[in-house]
């Protein structure tokens, strides 16, 4: 036997092992009767339809012809979703300002066209603007600067 | 005749100096994104809602509504200047259009397609005002049992006519109800799959899924690639056709305004699908089918008045029977749930305001970008020139402060990460994220229906199939499954999504 439709195998694992999870820590929400429906009585209903979708969609990559997996290329995922969650952490103690230049720079770093120079004139002009929106103009509860929360 | 005095009303509402400029900011933000790529209305809305709590709801989802069929506006732009399209109900412009560009006919292909595009919306707004109320008078007859199987089919629908394997669709929508039931349960008060999390037993936020698998999503996708975009015409000269173009032209406007208001009303359709069938229907209508993709100008006007008319039909769904049928429209149930309004049938009589003075805007709006985007064509091309290196930081930022103040917690931002490393997994595997969305926002409802439906048959399952109107959804859906199962519809559908580049 071998995969040949590696995509639909994959796929097929994720959805059967997100059904199985949701099986078993959902085992603790009661089920109760179809006519009085429990809490756990619906999730258990897709839990199930997951793994069983899931294993068809994996037992028919045995049969089905597909393209391989693209390769992951790591930088682009690391820095842009590393950028937003830094964003998030960082927005309130050291305020609006520092924070997108910070963001601005790391997530520019993802491109393969990244020009260290342009992006900090890019995060100032950035900062600038969106201090300006957001928190002078729509007037979000957003500090500045350091040191403002 | 009633029409009248609700337009009357709607009209009242839309022509209101507060909501004339939302729609205006609406049809220009929609304009831009659609003019960019790399950025969907479905991101673009989840940037925006947050920023809307403080308005009026009409207010919030005139300018949500005007983003959408903006974007069909500037999403042709961007086809036909570019080659590239700017939304993917743009794809099929790109091929005549482009030509037309390269031979010095841009500004031909861009007024057809804008007072297409006109023509469209103005004849799908009295579409959507006349059939709301009969069909939304129908769906209050409808008990839990016939809502139940009536969703089911909305989201059956939904991925039937959508592309790609149809069995990994629908199994993403069920992994988008499981999504859409974490938090509190409404009867028992358990929060479910909260691991704990505080912020978890509000649910997930609409936000942060739709952000993190539509914006981040393809933000990163994009970075891997190495494209490069090359405008074709700097300079837009000669904004009239021809008269013979023009006579070209007339008719595929009506063709494609027709095909594209019923196909935006069935589960699934919208503009995309309307803009792949007018084109089609063009090519075999051609006495000339080979001057396709040679620069023919019924390329252009058939496929970019369907989209437009799909784009406002397709609110028909959501606004009375309160079923999304496309991930744009699932983000609109998430901006009337954010103000309070139950989507579904009772919105007409109970938000008649709110009901008309949208649609109205959406005629409002249309005239708006008819008249704004021909003169600012010059500023949408420059727009153009700018290097995705810089485009894409500015969107990641506003996409982080907009999911930052959905409630001032860093904890949604994260969230929206891990959605977005989601995405771009289901990117690497060939999982579309638009039926998970759907089956997101319908999953709490579909659940409570379900209840209801089953608490009053005493448990018996077999209601569904035992009343009439609830067995005839049920078995529409069922057939639909079987229709596309057969191996020569199937390559017939494979067939007609093949001018899309994958």
């Amino acid at each position: 036997m071998k995969i040949t439709h590696p995509k639909d195998f994959w796929s097929g694992l994720l959805f059967m092992a997100i059904g199985a999870f949701a099986l078993v820590y959902g085992s603790k929400y009661t089920i109760g009767t179809a006519a009085r429906m429990g809490p756990g009585y619906f999730p258990r209903i897709l839990g199930i339809l997951l793994l069983l979708f899931g294993g068809l969609i994996a037992q028919r990559a045995f049969r089905l012809k597909g393209d391989p997996v693209p390769a992951w290329k790591w930088r682009p995922t690391l820095l842009v979703l590393g950028s937003v969650v830094l964003f998030g952490a960082i927005v309130k103690p050291l305020g609006m300002a520092l924070s997108t230049v910070i963001l601005i720079v790391i997530a520019s770093a993802a491109s393969h066209e990244f020009r260290a120079k342009e992006a900090v004139i890019a995060g100032v002009l950035l900062a600038a603007l969106a201090v300006g929106v957001f928190v002078v103009g729509l007037n979000l509860q957003l500090p500045i600067w350091p040191g403002q929360d | 005749m009633d029409l009248i005095g609700h337009l009357v009303t709607g009209f009242g509402v839309a022509l209101t100096p507060i909501n004339l400029l939302y729609a205006l900011v609406g049809c220009l933000l929609g304009t831009l994104i659609g003019v960019l790529p790399g950025i969907g209305p479905v991101a673009t809305i989840a940037m925006l809602l947050p920023t809307t709590y403080a308005l009026q709801p009409v207010s919030a989802l005139i300018m949500l509504a005007g983003i959408y069929y903006g974007a069909q506006y500037g999403g042709s732009t961007t086809a036909i200047l570019v080659n590239m399209p700017g939304e993917t109900s743009s794809v099929v412009t790109c091929l005549d259009g482009y030509k037309m560009a390269l031979k010095g006919q841009a500004g031909a292909a861009l007024s057809i397609a804008a007072l297409g595009s006109f023509f469209a919306g103005c004849v799908s707004t009295v579409f959507v005002a006349a059939f709301s109320p009969p069909l939304s008078a129908l769906a209050l007859k409808f008990g839990p049992a016939e809502y139940f199987s009536l969703m089911t089919l909305g989201l059956i629908g939904a991925v039937v006519l959508a592309h790609g394997s149809l069995l990994k669709a629908i199994t993403m929508i069920i992994l988008g109800l499981l999504l859409g039931i974490v938090g509190t349960d409404v009867n028992s008060g358990v929060a479910r799959f909260d691991f704990g999390i505080p912020e978890l037993s509000d649910g997930i936020g609409i936000v942060s899924v739709a952000m993190g698998l539509f914006g981040f999503a393809e933000i990163v996708t994009n970075l891997e690639s190495t494209e490069v975009r090359e405008l074709v015409a700097r300079k837009v000269k000669g904004l009239l056709p021809t008269w013979a173009q023009f006579k070209l032209a007339a008719p595929a406007v009506l063709r494609g305004t027709g095909l594209g208001s019923i196909l935006g009303i069935l589960p699934g359709g919208g503009a995309m699908l309307a803009s792949f069938a007018a084109y089609a229907v063009e090519k075999k209508l051609s006495k000339h089918p080979e001057e396709f993709g040679q620069g023919a100008i019924q390329g252009v006007a058939g496929p970019e008045s369907a989209n437009n008319a799909g784009a406002q039909t397709s609110f028909i769904p959501l606004l009375t029977l309160g079923i999304p049928e496309n991930a744009v429209m699932a983000m609109m149930v998430g901006a009337m749930t954010i103000h309070n309004i139950q989507p579904g049938p009772q919105v007409i009589t109970s938000n008649p305001q709110l009901f008309w003075g949208l649609i109205a805007s959406m005629w409002v709006g249309n005239a708006m970008l008819v008249v704004l985007n021909l003169p600012l064509i010059g500023i949408w091309i420059r727009l153009l020139t700018v290097p995705y290196r810089l485009l894409y930081p500015a969107i990641l930022l506003f996409c982080a402060i907009g999911v930052y103040t959905v409630n001032n917690t860093s904890f949604d931002v994260m969230q929206t990460a891990a959605f977005g490393f989601l995405g771009v997994l289901f990117v690497k595997l060939e999982m579309e994220p638009a039926p998970l969305l759907l089956g997101f926002v319908l999953g709490p409802m579909m659940e409570e229906n379900l209840r209801r439906a089953l608490l009053l048959s005493r448990g018996d399952p077999f209601v569904l199939l035992t009343r009439p109107i609830s067995a005839g959804l049920l078995i529409a859906a069922a057939l639909l499954i079987v229709i596309i199962a057969l191996p020569n519809i199937r390559s017939k559908r494979e067939e007609a999504f093949q001018e899309e580049p994958t």
